[in-house]
């Protein structure tokens, strides 16, 4: 039943969808497959999958460490805007210089300025008791200021016409296309930031499953008084817990923006952050379950994408799946806490 | 003294929704229940709000819609965490984010309208044209329902019977359900309560506030008075304490800017966020104040068995 829920759930929402679609006046059933399975059909449409999927899986692996030991970072979107950030101040003015040297650095760059952004939070919460919630959601806000700030200000590119992003990144900077190594996948847009992704998913398993550190996260988080007995230390647990989730998150960052993207601006995620969230609580903080998630809710962004174009539906439509998909999963979790009982048959039993 | 009456009017203006937010999820919490989604129920409020005055229904109409919907919002979130015992944090955000997907979705044809009708000013003879103070007599329908808000939950609470069992849910549901108090059905109505004060403070952006409606209209205010409850420690007339000084940081900024001050405006318009930051983490550094006025089974479920 653990992995049946969000098999019931995903059916649920897809069900519930077909019938807005119904009341919508579409054939639901066309609509269904223009969304979610049209876009599928060459290579270029699993490339564009992979390649939005790519950093969800990144972040909900490492939402997935915290939300074990019950600390809610909600605010990864902050976090990886600031490892943007951090790795665009490298790209535009050292990106002349620094030759190979260059993307690396920017991974590093936008670990460290992910982590920054989650240290605060954690220094608050772990020393002040302010609300992790409510502290990393408003440094979300800030984040996305300090972006605008910056492409409408400093950063902005003059040769851009005041539009508000930087200048394109050298080749330097960039990861570079999976399609120079592999002549099959010529055409798409995947990078080498994939093979990150795709070694972050086995790590993470073998660090929450053999690493004493995870398995004192998971006891911070299912049994806080037996942590304190066992002497576990709750503020290292909240660090950790958090600084895993900003690392992620920054590195995600980068992985955008040295990646599709090529500059910064200040409309480049479609809200990663708070879908990578849903990946890790579909996922069931499992690192197989959150690959599998992230993919799923790739195939929502992109049908968002599809609708607008094909069926003139707004883009948002992609946010109400993944509201109505964690609805549908918490609902059925019911399932896996409780055993439904007929209690009408029971009473009359009692009673005979 | 007339160059401040701006930045208390402002000030005010911004304050007047998060003392309706921030109420309502008082009245949640104080019964136990933690309900992350009020910027999601916000903006459904707003969009239901705006539509109604965008076919013509008027604003007493428009609240009504408002309210409604924000109920609505809130009995989804009842349902999954007090029926069915699903996580309360996590069946928030659930609600925040389907609050923001949905109204988003629906809104697509408001956008770039004007409200045909929004809430008149409702100056008091005489006291609005006293310095300083006169912004305070000088408010709209909203503003005016928002302080007899204050006075009606405070009074709610602490001085009625409904009030005592509904505090003794969020403290204690197990002795509450031993006494005979229907813990579910009282989480209920709290948790609607909240759906609905979201609502009407939605209504105040769209229909008085900014006249429009936008994608994600409510920019975080939904957030920012969730701390708010934190900030007053659960006490309703602190939550007036507390969205007013909101509201003067907000009014601060465009103060500054009208008196020509060069500042970012985003530097501005991220003192809110910063604000709130602040003032959370004034209260929480204290973890006594904290345990001492925090409702003790806040987020915890109930389940009440037969």
């Amino acid at each position: 039943m653990q992995w049946g829920s969000p098999l019931v759930a995903v059916a649920v929402t897809f069900l519930l969808g077909a019938a807005a679609f119904a009341a919508m006046g579409e054939p639901p059933l066309a609509a269904l497959h223009a969304l979610f399975v049209a876009p599928l059909n060459d290579l270029n449409g699993v490339a564009e999958l992979l390649l939005k999927a790519s950093p969800l899986c990144l972040i909900a692996l490492g939402l997935a460490v915290g939300f074990r030991s019950n600390i809610w970072n909600i605010g990864a979107e902050g976090q990886m805007y600031i490892g943007a950030v951090f790795a665009t101040g490298l790209a535009i003015h050292f990106q002349d210089r620094w030759g190979g040297w260059m993307l690396p650095a920017m991974v590093l760059a936008g670990i460290a300025g992910g982590l920054a952004w989650a240290a605060i939070v954690a220094a608050l919460r772990a020393h002040l008791h302010a609300s992790e919630i409510l502290v990393s959601l408003m440094l979300t806000y800030v984040a996305a200021l300090i972006v605008k700030y910056l492409v409408f200000g400093p950063w902005q590119d003059p040769a851009a016409n005041n539009f508000p992003f930087t200048v394109s990144f050298d080749e330097n900077a960039l990861f570079s296309p999976l399609m120079n190594y592999l002549a099959a996948l010529e055409g798409t847009r995947l990078n080498t930031s994939l093979l990150l992704t795709l070694a972050a998913i086995p790590l993470t398993w073998v660090f929450m499953k053999f690493s004493f550190t995870a398995f004192r996260l998971r006891v911070a988080g299912d049994a806080p008084a037996a942590a304190r007995y066992a002497g576990h230390s709750e503020k290292r647990a909240i660090w950790i817990a958090l600084l895993v989730g900003g690392a992620a998150a920054g590195l995600a960052g980068v992985t955008e923006i040295a990646g599709p993207i090529g500059n910064l601006n200040d409309r480049w995620t479609p809200g990663y952050g708070f879908t990578a969230i849903i990946v890790a609580a579909l996922g069931r903080l499992h690192p197989a379950g959150i690959a599998a998630a992230s993919l799923l809710m790739a195939l929502l962004y992109i049908g968002g994408e599809t609708a607008q174009v094909a069926l003139q539906l707004p883009r948002a439509i992609a946010y109400v799946f993944q509201g109505l998909l964690l609805m549908a999963l918490l609902a059925c979790e019911v399932l896996v806490h409780f055993r439904l009982q007929w209690t009408a048959s029971t009473r009359s039993s009692q009673a005979a | 003294m007339d160059r401040f009456d701006p930045l208390i009017a402002s000030g005010i203006a911004a304050a007047i929704p998060l003392v309706f937010a921030a109420l309502g999820e008082l009245v949640a919490e104080r019964a136990g229940v933690l309900n992350l989604g009020v910027e999601g129920m916000m903006l459904i409020g707003a969009l239901a709000a705006f539509a109604t005055v965008a076919v013509g229904g008027g604003v007493t109409l428009a609240l009504g819609a408002a309210m409604l919907a924000g109920i609505a919002a809130a009995s989804a979130f009842a349902i999954l965490t007090l029926t069915l015992q699903a996580s309360q944090v996590a069946a928030g955000l659930a609600l925040t984010i389907l609050g923001t997907g949905v109204s988003a979705f629906l809104g697509r044809g408001y956008v770039g309208f004007r409200a045909p009708a929004t809430f008149e000013d409702l100056p008091v003879p005489f006291l609005s044209g006293l310095p300083v103070i006169g912004p305070l007599f000088s408010l709209n329908l909203l503003g005016y329902a928002a302080v007899a808000m204050l006075a009606l939950t405070a009074w709610f609470l602490f001085h009625t019977r409904a009030g005592l069992a509904l505090r003794a849910v969020g403290e204690s549901p197990a002795v509450a359900h031993a006494l005979g108090l229907r813990v579910t059905r009282i989480r209920y109505a709290a948790t609607l309560f909240g759906g609905a004060m979201a609502g009407v403070a939605g209504c105040y952006y769209a229909v008085a506030q900014f006249k429009m409606w936008q994608e994600g209209l409510t920019a975080g205010n939904g957030w920012i008075a969730l701390a708010l409850v934190v900030f007053a420690t659960w006490r309703p007339w602190r939550t007036a304490l507390g969205a007013l000084l909101f509201g003067g940081v907000t009014g601060f900024g465009l103060y500054l800017q009208a008196a020509g001050v060069h500042v970012s405006p985003f530097v501005l318009g991220s003192l809110p966020y910063l604000a709130t930051i602040v003032a959370l983490v004034a209260v929480s550094a204290s973890p006594q104040l904290l345990r001492r006025h925090a409702p003790a089974a806040l987020g915890k479920p109930y389940f009440e068995g037969d």
